[in-house]
């Protein structure tokens, strides 16, 4: 459809603008109009430190970000990341109160947690064929209730070890932070899933047409567990760095990053529907949700102000170029 | 087969919910320390009654074979809007409630027009507008607060000639003034038709836009119910995110649980309300039984987490493979 509007005005540019996928140029125009609405505000927008600071930031969204367009890719969705992310990051820090064993294990525990969320959404909608949505929203509910009882209803007491503040907090490299490293690391390593792999293809020709990719002998049952209990991985993954960065669990850590990452992939030019999206628009849909998040508090506004500007602005963007086709 | 026959097959799930109401009230009320007397019904009733509102918005939408995510959010604005407006003498009252549930239909309406018109996902869409319902309400009521008409609170909420729970009685009047002409109507049956196919739909002629478009304006409005209701019961009104959260999970349980198809086209909402009663008496068995309340969102998230595995009961019926991938 995009190509049958845009032919005539992209025939006569060069290369790499026709090359783009209109979302993604659209999510990158916004980011840098953010930026230069930001610098009339205040100066210190455009100055290094502020941008590296927004980028490490946003690699927490990124990592969860990453997981959810995997999902989204299959033309399914993950429901369950709030919870998902709180599990990732109280395991880690409970782990990490049973002596130096539990210290050294604590991040793989608390991602091999996510998974394990992620494997019961991913038999619930690859065996089962529960809608993905219902299933996640429930595994959400049940790990909710997992973490209620271990926790007393309180937030826990134990703390984030050194190795989570590090990967939050650190630099290896002087002047980037290891939370943007990490980000970038798995960035690439989707990238290359994503581009250069059979369940790549796989993923893609799910999201397509899940019923061809069968016939075509994708074991998609498979396909789609795996990309659930990855998903789940990554949001307990982004858990576990949100704990090392704010050096302990909350309750409700999780719950501010559902919409941010949803709207982040969806915003990035990833088709809710599946088949159809790239890594470049995730990156610019998660960097442009903090962007907007940053300014809307830097100008002090209240909790409502952002909720309101928040969907306004998804939903906005999305009628720009998320429309489905019309019916025939 | 004969006409009863197809009448049980098309009520089967909401005869379903029924029964499993039926016994889980039986067992809850047996084992309550006050057994079963007026005052256990109407608490009951009372809180029961609060997610039979909201789940039968959700059924609404769900029929479309759409969802709606922001139904608890416009459940909690309309509460917290009604902790302002519904108060003072009886004119100022009434205009109140009005005021609370035209809020409630015109967010549905703009859930609906984005939906519809501008042709999004209803996931992400209603995501969307429950970000911006919950910031609205958030504008209202920054802390806890708020009071209402305690008159019309304790009218509503109390029970008629001693025995019947009153809001048990205004649920009747809603289902006979909002569900009943929906369900019989032109545009009702072209929500059905919408659902259950959609291009067939649209291929026959039906007004599926104009269908689709009263049931998420419908389901806005039974939502500004239930936040009415719920002002009543509390007396005041809270933006609480995770209250908020926690209705549109139930809602979409109660809705799964009344045999209401999520797939859409199939269901009533009459089996939503029977399964919203029974998930909140499930809930509450914990209690008569004595368990830590801290159990309870571990409990109802079990509960939540069988009833939709039910559905996969279907997969066994299957007979060629391909059927899976619908």
């Amino acid at each position: 459809m995009s190509e049958t509007t845009f032919g005539g005005i992209a025939g006569r540019m060069p290369k790499f603008i026709r090359c783009a996928d209109p979302a993604v140029a659209t999510a990158f125009a916004c980011i840098v109009v953010l930026l230069l609405l930001g610098s009339l505000y205040s100066r210190s927008f455009l100055s290094p430190e502020y941008l590296l600071q927004q980028l490490k930031v946003a690699s927490f969204l990124g990592v969860i970000a990453t997981g959810m367009m995997l999902v989204v890719l299959l033309g399914q969705i993950d429901l369950s990341v709030p919870w998902a992310v709180a599990a990732g990051a109280m395991m880690a820090c409970a782990a990490a109160a049973y002596g130096p064993v539990g210290v050294a294990l604590a991040i793989p525990f608390g991602v091999l947690c996510g998974v394990a969320i992620g494997i019961v959404n991913g038999i619930g909608v690859a065996y089962l064929r529960i809608p993905s949505m219902i299933i996640t929203l429930a595994t959400n509910a049940v790990a909710q209730g997992l973490m209620v009882v271990y926790t007393g209803g309180f937030s826990p007491q134990d703390s984030a070890t050194s190795a989570m503040r590090y990967l939050a907090t650190g630099f290896t490299v002087p002047g980037v932070p290891n939370a943007v490293i990490i980000w970038a690391l798995i960035g690439a390593a989707m990238v290359f899933v994503l581009t250069r792999t059979t369940f790549g293809r796989a993923v893609y020709g799910i999201g397509n047409r899940e019923r061809a990719a069968y016939l075509s002998g994708i074991d998609t049952r498979r396909v789609v567990m795996i990309a659930f209990a990855v998903s789940g991985g990554l949001s307990a993954f982004g858990g576990v760095l949100l704990a090392g960065y704010a050096s302990k669990a909350a309750q409700s850590m999780g719950d501010a990053y559902l919409l941010p990452s949803i709207a982040a992939v969806v915003l990035g030019g990833t088709s809710i529907l599946g088949g159809r999206g790239s890594y470049l628009g995730t990156v610019a849909g998660v960097i442009l949700i903090t962007l907007l998040q940053s300014i809307l508090s830097v100008m002090q506004m209240p909790e409502a102000g952002r909720q309101i500007i928040y969907g306004v602005v998804i939903v906005a963007m999305l009628l720009l170029y998320g429309r489905a086709p019309a019916s025939r | 087969m004969k006409e009863w026959r197809y009448w049980l097959a098309e009520q089967r799930g909401t005869l379903l919910a029924f029964a499993i109401f039926i016994v889980m009230f039986a067992i809850y009320s047996a084992n309550h320390p006050a057994g079963f007397t007026a005052n256990v019904v109407q608490t009951a009733a009372n809180k029961g009654v609060l997610l039979a509102f909201v789940a039968m918005a959700q059924t609404l939408v769900v029929i479309t074979a759409g969802i709606d995510l922001s139904i608890g959010m416009i459940f909690t604005l309309t509460n917290c809007m009604a902790s302002w407006l519904v108060i003072g003498t009886g004119l100022e009252t009434a205009f109140g409630v009005v005021a609370v549930l035209g809020t409630g239909l015109l967010c549905g309406a703009v859930n609906g027009a984005i939906v519809i018109y501008g042709r999004l996902q209803p996931i992400v869409a209603t995501i969307a507008t429950g970000a911006v319902y919950f910031g609205l309400a958030l504008l209202l009521r920054p802390v806890p607060g708020g009071s209402v008409n305690e008159d019309l609170a304790d009218f509503l909420t109390g029970r008629f000639f001693g025995v019947v729970p009153a809001s048990l009685a205004a649920l009747l009047v809603v289902v006979l003034i909002v569900w009943v002409p929906f369900r019989r109507s032109e545009l009702g049956r072209a929500a059905y038709a919408a659902g259950s196919s959609e291009t067939a739909a649209y291929m026959s002629g039906v007004p599926i836009r104009r269908g689709k478009f009263l049931a998420y304006t419908l389901a806005g409005l039974l939502a500004a119910i239930g936040g009415l209701f719920l002002t009543f019961f509390t007396y005041t009104g809270e933006a609480a995110y995770a209250s908020g959260n926690a209705y549109t999970l139930f809602s979409i349980a109660a809705v799964v649980l009344g045999g209401v198809s999520l797939f859409g086209g199939k269901g009533s909402a009459i089996g939503a309300i029977f399964g919203a009663l029974a998930f909140r008496t499930i809930g509450d068995l914990l209690f008569v039984f004595d368990f830590d309340p801290l159990w309870q969102p571990l409990f109802q998230g079990v509960i939540l987490l069988i009833a939709v595995s039910l559905g996969a009961f279907a997969l066994f019926r299957v007979r060629n493979r391909l059927e899976w991938f619908l």
